[in-house]
């Protein structure tokens, strides 16, 4: 079942016609060419996917193109301005907070998410006290970074990198 | 995946009658269990009516002191929100254990309550499985049974139900509320999941087209401590083995009141009535824990992979209750 559906990719609109059954990962890399967000495991497992909607973020692998018509979506390709690397993959380029790279525009966008989430507050399963303002430490950044999985386990580089961010 | 057809109805009742006119139809929402399902051959819809803009995604003080939580609330915003940091902690630690930052961003209310087993064999369409298919049998009997449920299982089918959250919400004495073609009721959530008997197929009493539009939780009992504790096979993005949520008033070095609820042990979120009359005006000692929750699994039965889950589960239990009777603790 075709439907024609509007998505603002990294600063750009885009008209696109998708039948119904493709996810957003889908949309992005067949039906838009963006590269950038990765199909890992396509079930929600690996965090591969994750994208920004509307600054949160989400695995486009189970989300319907079609259920998110008009979204804006960000991708770690569309974070940066120009040439200028936005500051968590440049943390993660000075912390080898990859190898092969394959989950690490999901790592980045996830980063990104996740600071902002930490900025408004919010806790997470390792905060001690629900009420008192969150501390963000080791153990809360391995905590909301888990739904990232890297094969490589690029982990301590992941870890430091989004560190460094938050000093 | 076979074809479908996408809507996006007006309302609430709209909704409703796309669904409940059509045995091919099932709501959406965050769509994280059901496009799975989909993907996976298990669920094969013919239409989808997204809810996600005609239920509420606000959590609401209700007169008397308890909260509305709207059907559409993602599970991350209701855990962030300050009433539940403040009221009714053990649900935002709950919600906090399940899945990952993007998933609880994407899960709603609704839709975490209506998950489905992640019993391998319902999975997997090539195997048999009375709840995915009914009549073909059950393959987790004879199979890998680490996850199986150890109370109120049924020779038809012994699959857990994997939401943390709807445990908390049980020990909560959390209500449903429920939209039908027929207008409105509310179900406790104490009789909202079944047990498999001879319907595995059939998760809950919702009929086909009823909508979920919210969650109320009643008011949060004056000077209870609560907590939720889930053990996993590793610290995150795992899903329960076993799971505690408990809220415990002591008076006097009694217990005045507790009301405790397991995950991972049942078809459904598990109410722990005996345990709880068991502690009721008890002295707080490790032995009324034990006693306590050892008298909530003394029908449990167990199989070849699962037996590890009774110790667990009592020891989890007794563990709660020691520590929300600490003084000072
Ligand atoms: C990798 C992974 C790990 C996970 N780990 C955990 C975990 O540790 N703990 C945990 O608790 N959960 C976990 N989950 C499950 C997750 O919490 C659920 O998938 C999610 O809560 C479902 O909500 P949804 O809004 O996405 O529902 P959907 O997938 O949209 O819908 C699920 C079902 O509910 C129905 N539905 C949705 N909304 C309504 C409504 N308002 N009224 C009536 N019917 C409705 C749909 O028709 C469908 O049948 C995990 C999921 C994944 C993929
Ligand atoms: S336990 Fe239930 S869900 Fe699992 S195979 Fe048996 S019938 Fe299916
Ligand atoms: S590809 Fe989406 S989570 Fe793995
Ligand atoms: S860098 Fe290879 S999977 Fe993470």
């Amino acid at each position: 079942m075709d439907t024609t559906i509007t998505l603002k990719v990294d600063g750009e609109r885009h008209e696109l016609t998708v039948d119904t059954r493709t996810t957003l990962l889908d949309a992005l890399r067949d039906g838009l060419g963006v590269y950038s967000p990765k199909k890992g495991c396509d079930h929600g497992q690996c965090g591969a996917c994750t994208v920004l909607l509307a600054g949160r973020r989400v695995l486009a692998c189970l989300a319907l193109a079609v259920a998110h018509d008009g979204a804006e979506v960000t991708t770690a390709a569309g974070l940066g301005r120009g040439d200028e690397l936005h500051p968590v993959a440049r943390a993660f380029l000075d912390h080898d907070g990859f190898q092969c790279g394959y989950c690490t525009p999901g790592q980045i966008c996830s980063a990104v998410g996740m600071l902002a989430e930490a900025e408004r507050e919010w806790p997470s399963h390792v905060t001690e006290d629900l009420e008192a303002p969150v501390e963000m430490d080791e153990a809360e950044i391995r905590e909301r970074m888990s739904g990232n999985i890297c094969r490589c386990g690029a982990y301590p580089g992941i870890v430091g990198a989004i560190g460094e961010v938050l000093r | 995946m076979i074809p479908f057809v996408y809507s996006r109805p007006g309302d609430a009742a709209e909704a409703v009658e796309a669904v409940a006119g059509d045995p091919g139809a099932t709501f959406l929402a965050g769509g994280t269990n059901l496009v799975d399902h989909m993907k996976l051959g298990i669920a094969s819809p013919t239409a989808l009516v997204d809810v996600r803009e005609v239920v509420d995604d606000a959590v609401e003080e209700l007169p008397g002191g308890g909260v509305r939580i709207g059907a559409g609330t993602t599970n991350s915003e209701l855990a962030a929100h300050p009433l539940v940091r403040r009221r009714y902690p053990l649900l935002s630690s709950a919600l906090l254990a399940g899945a990952s930052g993007q998933l609880r961003n994407m899960a709603t209310t609704g839709g975490n309550l209506l998950q489905r087993t992640r019993c391998v064999y319902f999975q997997d369409v090539t195997t048999p499985c009375n709840k995915r298919e009914p009549g073909s049998g059950c393959s987790a009997l004879e199979g890998h049974g680490r996850d199986n449920a150890v109370l109120g299982a049924s020779e038809r089918c012994v699959a857990t139900h994997p939401s943390d959250m709807a445990v908390a919400m049980l020990a909560l004495d959390a209500e449903v509320r429920v939209l039908g073609p027929s207008g409105e009721r509310r179900v406790p959530l104490a009789d909202f999941h079944r047990l498999p008997g001879a319907e595995p197929e059939r998760d809950t009493v919702l009929e086909h087209g009823e909508l979920i539009t919210a969650v109320d939780l009643p008011a949060p009992q004056e000077g209870a401590r609560s907590t939720y504790r889930k053990v996993r096979e590793r610290a995150s993005y795992a899903f329960a083995l076993v799971s505690v949520a408990a809220l415990v008033s002591v008076r006097g070095g009694q217990i005045a009141d507790t009301r405790i609820a397991f995950g991972g042990v049942a078809h459904a979120p598990w109410r722990a009535r005996r345990a709880e009359e068991v502690l009721r005006g008890r002295p707080v000692t490790e032995t009324a824990f034990r006693v306590a929750a050892e008298a909530e699994f003394a029908e449990a039965r167990t199989g070849r992979d699962n037996a590890f889950k009774v110790p667990l589960a009592i020891n989890t239990c007794a563990a709660v209750l020691r520590s929300l009777t600490e003084v000072n603790g």
